[in-house]
């Protein structure tokens, strides 16, 4: 390195690390080199999700990131005193990066890149294995991407857990003069920010991976629906696209083939529904985001009435890595029937909350209590919500149960996006209960009975138990009313918003009594 | 980034509400697929809300009944319908923020503006929403202003951004 180059520091750009001052420490930063005289080049990098040590700052020594954090401004004073440029030793050092237990023990493979590209950069990606696996694809048939995706034994990573090669086989086989990829990147559970960091640290892998989507089933038009509550994703998925068509990466002639392929954001508006599907599909056709009835499924009739594939941010975003390294490489990590990696995110009421991405099997004890290092108020651990609002909550006596679809959904829980919101022993089940009715109620459609009366009749009847009011009776109404929406209503909304309902009533029932 | 909302100056709806302006904003967006929802959100960013005024030349530039384009408007919860605060304040109310004092976050917001939610300060100043979730969920409570979401956020820390 001359004396003259600059030295690359990597300030995070991610929301989360803005929302704990990582732009106020990015000036600090450039304030003070500009006083010194010192020449940097500040890199806003995305997350590597540890986000009880954002704003974490990098820089390269030797080829390898050294990390320090949680970095204030008050800091940066000190860290150039103490020579943080070229790795000098601070309170705030972290060692290497990699080295940090909670990313050592990870098996990043959808988010191999995140935290450490620059997420407007191509030059970044390919630098970091990106464009490999469309490479492969522009050389395979339809048929056979299809069946690495298969083989793979991806499954949906929004929350349905539906094979994707599957999927993907469907929309190939359904013969139409258009068909579309749609990206459901309206990520509205609460718990759950993976999409979210896909979008701002590597939107180029969920570019890529859409693209050999429509390579694979013959779509030539792509549309990502992300949630409005995420401004920065919408403009950092922006900035990608357009630097991707500039690129040759996306257009007509994709990698300079005779296949084309489109891309485009939509930003949704507020609606949790449109996070299901087929409301997604309505509100993408400028409509209320009304839930359709399926059959026609929409790998047969989706959008616009077309073909269309409709997967999560994180399905579309692992794709690339399959077609890269092969299915077998992929499938190899995981266990049963859930193969692969899994992004769990840590939220809530956790010491050490962020991402962990590891392959299927871990206990939810081990991501509880070695990665998240037990509760953020250091009290007991009472309840994990897991898998978002329509799942139930996982008492302490479960917490052995391994990440697995079929094992959670045998303990009457889900795995859905991942997401694993942690309450302490403060937590009051009962309102936790009323509020999945709350939540349902505002959130509903409004097309089916059992979701849009049931909700508000759920909230009346949690409020006349916890008021003492024929206790008794009205449990036993609501354990009915939650079976009447279970079956009867016509999404996931309504007949999943009793799941924790149903698990307050089995395993927190004294929460249910009227405080006395 | 603790003192943004002072040093901001006090939003003013961009354009105004007249049918030109409006024709103009849906002949931008008109001919893509779908064009609803990009034409509504085009002009809440451009006036801050969606005028009434706008649903009958929506209406007849994409060929849909007033009550279509009234039903989307009304359908989803982030479009306004009137003109709101200078800053908007969104508090989220889901589990994650919950659980680390959301709910305590959220009294003491009311209580402190002295508004509910969809309501503005007598002053102009604040309008309140609330909002299910901002994707912060490692570190909660977590509330948005205009676009810019803070996390951990005590109701010393609201106190602070707020005055």
């Amino acid at each position: 390195m001359s004396a003259q180059e600059s030295i690359r520091i990597f300030v995070p750009s991610d929301t989360t690390a803005r929302s704990l001052g990582a732009d106020a420490v990015a000036d600090a930063i450039r304030a003070e080199a500009d006083q010194r005289g010192q020449a940097v080049d500040i890199v806003r990098n995305g997350s590597r999700g540890l986000y009880w040590l954002e704003p974490m700052v990098e820089v390269t020594i030797d080829g390898e990131r050294r990390a320090y954090g949680p970095v204030e401004p008050g800091d940066v004073p000190g860290l150039f005193d103490a020579g943080f440029q070229t790795g000098g030793d601070h309170a705030k050092s972290l060692g290497a990066t990699e080295a940090i237990p909670y990313l050592a023990q990870q098996s990043r493979l959808t988010m191999a890149r995140v935290g450490i590209v620059d997420p407007a950069s191509i030059d970044d990606y390919r630098a970091h294995g990106g464009y490999r696996g469309l490479a492969n694809a522009l050389g395979m048939s339809g048929k056979e991407i299809v069946e690495a995706v298969t083989e793979s034994g991806l499954r949906g990573r929004g929350g349905a857990a539906f094979p994707t090669g599957i999927k993907w086989n469907t929309v190939l086989g359904t013969e139409a003069e258009q068909k579309y990829i749609v990206c459901n990147a309206d990520e509205g559970d609460s718990g759950t920010f993976a999409d979210r960091m896909v979008m701002e640290s590597d939107p180029f892998v969920l570019i890529e991976g859409m693209t050999i989507a429509g390579i694979a089933v013959g779509a030539t038009q792509g549309y990502v629906y992300i949630r409005a509550e995420y401004p920065q994703a919408i403009r950092t998925m922006e900035t990608a696209i357009a630097n991707a068509e500039a690129a040759g990466l996306l257009g007509e002639t994709v990698m300079g083939s005779d296949r084309a392929f489109h891309l485009e954001v939509r930003e949704a508006a507020g609606a949790y529904i449109c996070g299901e599907e087929t409301s997604l599909l309505e509100s993408l056709e400028g409509k209320r985001g009304m839930i359709r009835f399926r059959p026609p499924l929409p790998a047969i009739k989706g959008l616009f009435a077309r073909p269309t594939v409709v997967n999560n941010v994180i399905s579309l975003a692992s794709v690339p890595i399959i077609l890269d390294k092969g299915a077998e490489y992929y499938r190899d990590y995981g266990v049963g029937r859930s193969r692969g990696t899994l992004t769990v995110q840590l939220a809530g009421n956790i010491k050490q909350g962020g991402l962990v991405e590891i392959a299927f099997g871990k206990s939810l004890r081990e991501l509880l209590y070695d990665f998240g290092g037990g509760s953020a108020t250091g009290r007991p651990i009472r309840a994990v919500q897991a898998g978002g609002p329509l799942g139930a909550y996982v008492h302490p006596s479960q917490f052995d149960t391994p990440l697995d679809y079929e094992q959670f959904a045998e303990a009457g829980a889900m795995i859905g996006h991942g997401g694993l919101v942690v309450f302490d022993d403060t937590v009051d089940m009962g309102e936790q209960a009323r509020f999945a009715m709350e939540f349902c109620a505002i959130e509903s459609c409004g097309k089916c009975t059992p979701c849009r009366v049931g909700a508000v009749r759920g909230v009346e009847v949690i409020d006349r138990i916890r008021s003492g009011i024929e206790a008794e009776k009205n449990l036993e109404l609501l354990r009915d009313l939650c079976g009447t929406m279970v079956d009867g209503s016509l999404c996931a909304l309504g007949g999943m918003a009793p799941f924790p309902v149903i698990s307050v009533m089995d395993h927190y029932p004294e929460d249910l009594e009227p405080a006395s | 980034m603790t003192a943004g909302m002072d040093t901001k100056p006090l939003q003013e709806p961009k354009g105004t509400a007249d049918t030109a302006t409006i024709e103009a904003i849906i002949a931008e967006h008109a001919e893509r697929p779908g064009a609803l929802l990009p034409i509504l959100h085009a002009i809440q960013d451009q006036l801050s809300y969606v005028p009434d005024e706008a649903v009958p030349i929506i209406a007849r530039a994409l060929n849909l009944s007033r009550a279509e384009v009234h039903g989307v408007i009304s359908f989803y919860h982030l479009f306004r319908r009137s003109a709101p605060g200078r800053q908007t304040l969104y508090i989220c109310r889901a589990e994650a923020c919950q659980a680390m004092g959301g709910r305590e976050l959220e009294a003491h917001v009311k209580e402190k503006l002295e508004i509910g939610y969809h309501e503005t300060t007598a002053d102009g100043r604040f309008s309140l929403e609330p909002i299910y979730c901002l994707g912060n969920c490692a570190c909660t409570p977590a509330v948005m202003i205009d676009e810019t979401v803070h996390g951990r956020v005590t109701t010393d820390r609201i106190d602070e951004l707020l005055d």
